[in-house]
């Protein structure tokens, strides 16, 4: 039977499908490996409760492992603790950026209404001199941002804690 | 009666319902981000409703998947509250009736995380920390319509006129809330609803508005008294089960 550091191994081929670059072990959505008898158990938790990447990533965990020679494969979803940005690797930062997303921020306490605005640098030219346009961007966990220097348009993986 | 069957179904059915009613708003928003941010938050009412309702079916334990109890009820049977299935109106109707819930359902998941019960707590701090985010774009549309031109002004006092009614029911505690509190399943809601008029106040005099005097309150969706709104978002919304049975794709 393979060793759960194989299958850790082989979960850094198993991408988000809505953010291709980062790996689920970059995204920190892999929780837990374990290998019970003659059964491979992945958990993992979802970034965002309606994040529709979760299915598509059920699925290419269990085909992965099957072209792996792995047929026993069960995943299991869990809720708790609920996914933050803090779990994000720090190759899965340098990632983002060179694909043109903005890492997430350290952010001040998320439970007052109205902080200002974060400064997220440009992904491209490094400009602090940004501003958000929207909180709501392409996908639940991105928030859309525009560079005043160098007028990039660009997403933001927006902290989420 | 399963009271914590029964508290799910009316938590999960306001996010069914008030993330259906916005996505209604998908193609037709007044700009473009604004488009996107209404899905995006009808997707995460939606994905809570997908584990309210997950974790509902076990409770029940008669084997009914999220599916079947989102789209093979009878309209007597949906607990949502009254307010979420108000129709769309224009965006300041929506924005306010966003608002006036967002502002209720952060102090509600903050209190539900502690519930001694474990999957309901967890999916308390999921919902939660996706709630503030709602909170905070809600708000601030409610200040910068309402402290905006004359015409947004009057449109979203008249969105606060209409929509007030309905908040009532948000703090009804019945027999459901009663035995789980008493079973420790559910913590104290104590200070929930100051707590929710503290924002409320905070945001409306920023934005220059003023609660309407009228106390008169509309209640009845807890107990699947439905307005006549509900029938068509429930055509709508199960018509693909209804005329398919057990399709999937
Ligand atoms: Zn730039």
């Amino acid at each position: 039977m393979v060793s759960t550091d194989q299958i850790r191994q082989y979960m850094e081929e198993v991408f988000d499908p809505e953010v291709p670059v980062l790996t689920i072990v970059d995204l920190g959505v892999l929780r837990k490996v374990e290998v019970i008898g003659d059964t491979v158990k992945i958990t993992i938790t979802p970034t965002y409760s309606g994040c529709p990447a979760m299915k598509r990533i059920e699925d290419d965990i269990v085909e992965l492992l099957k072209e792996k020679g792995i047929d026993k494969v069960e995943v299991d979803l869990v809720l708790s603790p609920a996914w933050t940005t803090d779990w994000l690797s720090a190759e899965g930062r340098v990632k983002l950026k060179e694909y043109g997303i903005a890492p997430p921020e350290n952010e001040m306490d998320k439970s007052v209404l109205f902080a200002e605005p974060t400064i997220v640098p440009c992904p491209k030219c490094d400009s602090r001199d940004t501003k958000l346009v929207s909180q709501f961007g392409s996908t639940a966990c991105k928030a859309h941002y525009q560079c005043s220097t160098c007028l990039e348009p660009y997403d933001y993986f927006k902290c989420l804690k | 009666m399963n009271s914590l069957f029964e508290y799910l179904i009316r938590l999960g059915d306001d996010s069914l319902i008030l993330g259906h009613r916005l996505s209604e708003w998908c193609g037709h928003g007044p700009v473009l981000e604004e488009d996107i941010a209404m899905t995006n938050i009808s997707l995460d009412l939606i994905g809570q409703t997908t584990s309210i309702f997950e974790y509902a079916g076990k409770v029940e334990g008669k084997g009914r998947s999220e599916d079947d109890i989102a789209f093979l009820r009878y309209q007597k049977d949906y607990k949502n509250l009254l307010l979420v299935e108000r129709p769309n109106g224009d965006f300041g109707v929506t924005m306010m009736r966003q608002f006036l819930f967002d502002a209720f359902r952060k102090p509600l998941f903050e209190r539900l995380v502690n519930a001694s019960d474990a999957q309901l707590s967890a999916i308390a701090a999921k919902s939660l920390k996706e709630t503030i985010y709602h909170l905070r774009h809600s708000s601030e549309w409610i200040i910068r319509l309402g402290d905006g031109t004359e015409e947004s002004h009057q449109r979203i006092q008249d969105a606060l006129d209409e929509l007030w009614k309905y908040t009532a029911e948000m703090f009804v505690e019945d027999e459901v809330d009663e035995s789980l509190l008493a079973d420790g399943i559910l913590p104290s809601m104590k200070g929930l609803k100051e707590e929710w008029m503290a924002t409320v106040n905070s945001v409306l005099e920023q934005a220059t508005l003023t609660i309407p005097t009228n106390n008169w309150e509309q209640h009845g969706g807890r107990n699947g008294k439905h307005s006549e709104h509900l029938g068509f978002i429930l055509t709508e919304l199960q018509y693909m089960q209804r005329a398919y049975p057990g399709m999937e794709w």
